[in-house]
């Protein structure tokens, strides 16, 4: 409660807000608080379970509940990814591989006292870049001043779609994005290297039995996959307007085939979607991404230069933005599909040997 | 075209990549390979021919002038590394199809050209780009793609080494997002050269301090620095040896690549050498470095672990001449990275060339193979000699300017060190000469043939290199000189 | 009233060094990739804490607000986000081979094997 006290004369003190404005700031602080105290307990608790299973729950949670501070935060984009990614991609695949890998921890912690003092030092190190650091919201702090309020006045005017987060992401800084598909598609390269099978080990494993048997849930998994691949759509053609674009398109497009996956087997999967093909896609949207550039560069821009694709600059970075998201989007839904069935098809490999 | 340089370099192998997992056949994506690696290579001698002839390039991405955007700045350093890095791939890629044959089943060589090609544009995005945060991304493509090369070795233990490196690295990454965080946080900015506007403003602040500290810590987990070079041993000793030859002699080049950056270009010398005692922790580093990882070396059976221990070492040279903090000392360590390159290159590759023949690196597989492999052990032989610093080779001219520089700055009794610490390297050559041409062959198999000429070309193109450049320096020498009098030049 | 101003920050840091120790101190290798999340979650919040405006607004735009949270750190994290997750991935498939290889995700399994077989070949 004194804590709340402070919170509320701190506020006080900064006479320019306004009384409403003080009444909503007071409850996101508390909320900020409750998340943030939140956040600690379930880290902290995951350094203690051995329950590796119980670990992967609590990953998902926590990132779920990160996810809900960045929404507090107003940054909705990100919140959307991490809901998606963390708690939704990270602990599918991380509950495929403990069904290869056993569930419980068996040993004892690696020299943790020279751990807890390394973490420590660190920690203080940390600390002690904190104390110049400007204030938490504060409106003048360098990061507010600098850079970012052109993106805030000027993308309205040089590429006008609402959705700052949209436009600076695939055009002011489209090549990190372009970058970040790469690295996507680097992790499809390093999990196909290290986990594909040959086509005669594929039909020597037992695949793990599907849900297939389980009315309920085949009936509403059914039911679920047409609308979640509309929303991924919706997702992805929307990204400009509101939180979404490819990546979260990607994202929830492949839970559908995930979800399918689980439902009717991991084999019947790979048929219906055809697996060498869909891995062909994921090089495809890369160079869709990249192509892009490519063109503007014949046209007389530079890479990435959406002005240069049509006669408008603003037709021209409207187009450009279309086509890159479809790329991302293209690129991450194959990713992620490739990686889980993958992973879902050594679990079989594994079966095999035991059996 | 020409203006289009600086991208060029970077999505040339970046474009290529996806492009080979199309093509799907491994013959075809060999040439592909090979060919887009050339292309960059000449990309990036015109390109240090503009920076000659122009000075600094700058090229920004999607038309947007930074900071708003991302810029690609290229300057002579960076254009150095460049030639290096590509040169040193194409030359690695001609080996390659011949060793992979051995190394790995055919199905995923298509997957080691195309995480081959991703770490080859990750490197050189990282070496291109202005941006602090454009750093991080390439940084973690060339590094997720480096753990799939190494996780392909045959050796079992290539996994286990690839997972270390992968903690490490992820570490290591992570403490650089946290160190560019805290610069944003104080100056707003991601571009390095706004960065150096507008971080003696703020140059104070414990935030600044911190974030520096963490960016070093980040960047030395990744170039090995003692020591935090746990990794490295066994990722070189286990992985594919065309992945060896290319990550030795590249990857932990770009890492220094960055340190130099940051310090020279984005803090500034000042505030590197004068506000924090990094001077001293550089040379109490590379000095331990030096000598922990050369002894270590001396009791190696692996061959590709000795090696890869001497790296260590040799990384510790180069800090030692970038923390004397002077010109002098700054070109010695700009010589060393290219000279490291060139030596390290042909041992690893004519190793490879063991590993064709013979099947393993272990020191009494080598018995014998003087006689047997000539072309291959003469190799080897060179590039010791110029591991250890005679005169002629490569190593030598580093050495010299080491020496040359801890001298300038009435440090004789750590030149005297660095001395000795070449005295090991004698020690650990021997070990390996002794046993190729002083011991008899193991009677109870056949005579190993000469490695096929597919390996043995491109190891004496880098083993004419060592001596090439050990005699006629003025390209090196002179370029190391030009890139150290600017990077100070900015720096007062 | 300071304590408010870097609370988030401090918050953080704890976040962030649970997760660092659990990927040092734990010798299972997915508990060591969890750990590694958490770590890297967490410097996502430190991000996303220095974008805040408090009285701002989520970064898109409309004729009903003028304050917005700065939409640059945010882009940020959405590359970071998935550069985690392409590393974890990487590192369970690591995982599963050292698992069929070794025939444990225990680190000092693994280790003890590997004294063997260089043991052996000596």
């Amino acid at each position: 409660m004194t804590f709340l006290k402070n919170s509320v004369s701190l506020l006080l003190n900064q006479q320019t807000i306004k009384r409403e404005l003080l009444r909503s700031t007071v409850i996101e602080i508390t909320i900020n608080v409750i998340l943030l105290a939140l956040l600690t307990l379930t880290a902290i608790s995951l350094a203690f379970t051995k329950d590796l299973f119980a670990s992967v729950m609590l990953m998902g949670v926590y990132s779920l509940l990160s996810a809900s501070f960045f929404v507090l935060m107003d940054a909705v984009d990100v919140a959307f990814t991490e809901a998606a990614v963390g708690a939704g991609i990270s602990t599918i695949l991380m509950l495929t591989v403990l069904a290869m890998a056993g569930r419980f921890e068996n040993r004892a912690l690696h020299h943790p006292r020279i751990a807890l003092f390394v973490v420590i030092g660190t920690g203080i190190m940390l600390v002690f870049g904190t104390f110049d650091m400007p204030a938490f919201g504060d409106i003048n702090a360098p990061v507010q001043t600098h850079v970012a309020p052109h993106y805030i006045q000027q993308s309205g005017a040089e590429i006008d779609i609402p959705n700052i987060v949209t436009s600076v992401l695939a055009s002011y800084r489209g090549f990190d994005t372009f970058g970040e598909v790469v690295v996507v598609f680097t992790a499809v390269i390093g999990v196909l290297a290290l986990l594909e099978m040959k086509s005669e080990e594929v039909r020597n494993s037992v695949a793990p039995a599907p849900m297939y048997q389980h009315k309920i849930l085949r009936i509403v998994g059914k039911i679920l996959i047409p609308p979640i691949m509309l929303f991924a759509l919706y997702v992805q053609f929307h990204g400009e307007y509101g939180p979404g674009g490819g990546f979260q398109a990607g994202v929830i497009f492949s839970a559908a085939i995930i979800l399918h996956a689980i439902l009717f087997g991991v084999e019947t999967t790979a048929k219906a979607i055809s697996l060498p093909f869909v891995k062909v896609l994921a090089a495809l949207g890369v160079l869709i991404y990249g192509s892009v550039g490519i063109v503007a560069m014949l046209n007389g821009g530079r890479f990435l230069e959406y002005n240069a694709l049509a006669e408008n600059a603003i037709t021209g970075q409207h187009v450009g933005i279309i086509v890159i998201e479809l790329g991302v989007g293209i690129t991450v839904a194959t990713a992620m599909m490739v990686i889980f069935l993958t992973f879902a098809r050594r679990v079989g490999k594994s079966n095999g040997e035991s059996a | 075209m020409i203006d289009h340089l600086p991208i060029l370099q970077v999505i040339v192998p970046l474009l290529a990549a996806p492009i080979c997992l199309i093509l799907r056949e491994a013959q075809l994506v060999r040439w592909f390979t090979l060919i887009a690696s050339v292309f960059a290579f000449v990309i990036s001698v015109l390109l240090l021919q503009q920076v000659q002839a122009h000075g600094t390039l700058i090229y920004s991405l999607g038309g947007w002038d930074a900071p708003i955007g991302i810029e690609y700045r290229i300057d002579q350093l960076n254009a150095y590394l460049l030639i290096l890095v590509t040169s040193i791939s194409s030359v690695a890629l001609l080996a390659a199809g011949t060793s992979l044959q051995k190394e790995l089943t055919e199905r995923k060589e298509t997957y080691f050209y195309v995480a081959y090609l991703l770490c080859l544009a990750g490197l050189l995005g990282i070496l291109t780009t202005g941006d602090a945060f454009n750093v991080f991304v390439f940084l973690e493509i060339s590094s997720l793609a480096s753990y799939t090369l190494i996780a392909m070795g045959r050796d079992r233990r290539s996994l286990w080494a690839s997972y270390q490196y992968l903690i490490m690295g992820t570490i290591g990454a992570t403490f650089i997002l946290i160190g560019i965080g805290m610069m944003y946080m104080m100056t707003g900015t991601l571009n390095m050269y706004d960065l150096a506007e507008r971080l003696p403003e703020v140059q104070q602040t414990k935030t600044v301090f911190t974030a520096f500290a963490f960016f070093m810590v980040g960047v030395c987990l990744k170039l090995a620095l003692f020591p935090l070079h746990l990794w490295l041993p066994n990722a070189y000793a286990y992985a594919p040896s065309i992945a060896t030859v290319f990550l030795a002699a590249t990857a932990t080049k770009v890492a220094i690549y960055v340190l130099l950056r940051f310090i020279f270009s984005v803090y500034g010398f000042e505030f590197s050498f004068s506000h924090l005692p990094l001077k001293e922790i550089l040379v109490a580093l590379g000095l331990m470095g030096i000598f922990a990882a050369s002894i270590v070396a001396i009791y190696q059976n692996n061959i590709k672990r000795l090696f890869a221990y001497s790296s260590v070492a040799q990384i510790g040279y180069m800090i030692l001449g970038l923390g004397i903090g002077s010109k002098t000392g700054l070109v010695a360590t700009l010589l060393h990275l290219f000279n490291h390159a060139l030596m390290k290159g042909a041992i690893f590759l004519a190793l490879a060339g063991v590993v064709y023949r013979v099947g393993s690196v272990n020191i009494k597989a080598f018995a014998g193979l003087g006689k047997q492999m000539p072309w291959t052990m003469g190799a080897i032989v060179v590039g010791g000699l110029s591991l250890i610093g005679v005169p002629l080779t490569v190593g030598f001219v580093s050495k010299w300017y080491l020496v040359l520089a801890l001298l300038e700055s009435n440090w004789w009794p750590i030149a005297i060190l660095v001395l000795v610490g070449s005295l090991l390297a004698v020690i650990y050559v021997w070990r390996l000469v002794e046993a190729a041409y002083f011991r008899p062959a193991l009677q109870d198999s056949a005579p190993y043939k000469e490695a096929p000429l597919m390996i043995l070309i491109p190891t004496w193109i880098l083993v004419l290199a060592n001596i090439y450049f050990g005699i006629d320096t003025s390209f090196t020498v002179g370029l190391s000189e030009q890139i150290s009098a600017s990077l100070f030049g900015v720096a007062k | 009233m300071n304590f408010l101003e870097q609370y988030n920050y401090w918050i953080v840091i704890v976040l962030m060094m649970s997760g660092f120790y659990i990927v040092i101190a734990h010798g299972n290798l997915i508990k060591k990739l969890i750990g590694l999340t958490v770590f890297q979650t967490s410097v996502f919040i430190m991000y996303i804490s220095m974008s805040k405006v408090i009285g701002g607004t989520a970064p898109i735009l409309n004729e009903a607000y003028k304050v917005y949270s700065n939409p640059l750190p945010h882009v940020l994290i959405l590359t970071a986000i998935v550069v985690g997750v392409a590393t974890t991935s990487l590192g369970l498939a690591l995982a599963v081979r050292i698992k069929e290889a070794y025939g444990s995700v225990e680190e000092d399994v693994i280790q003890e094997k590997d004294l063997q077989q260089e043991g052996s070949q000596e």
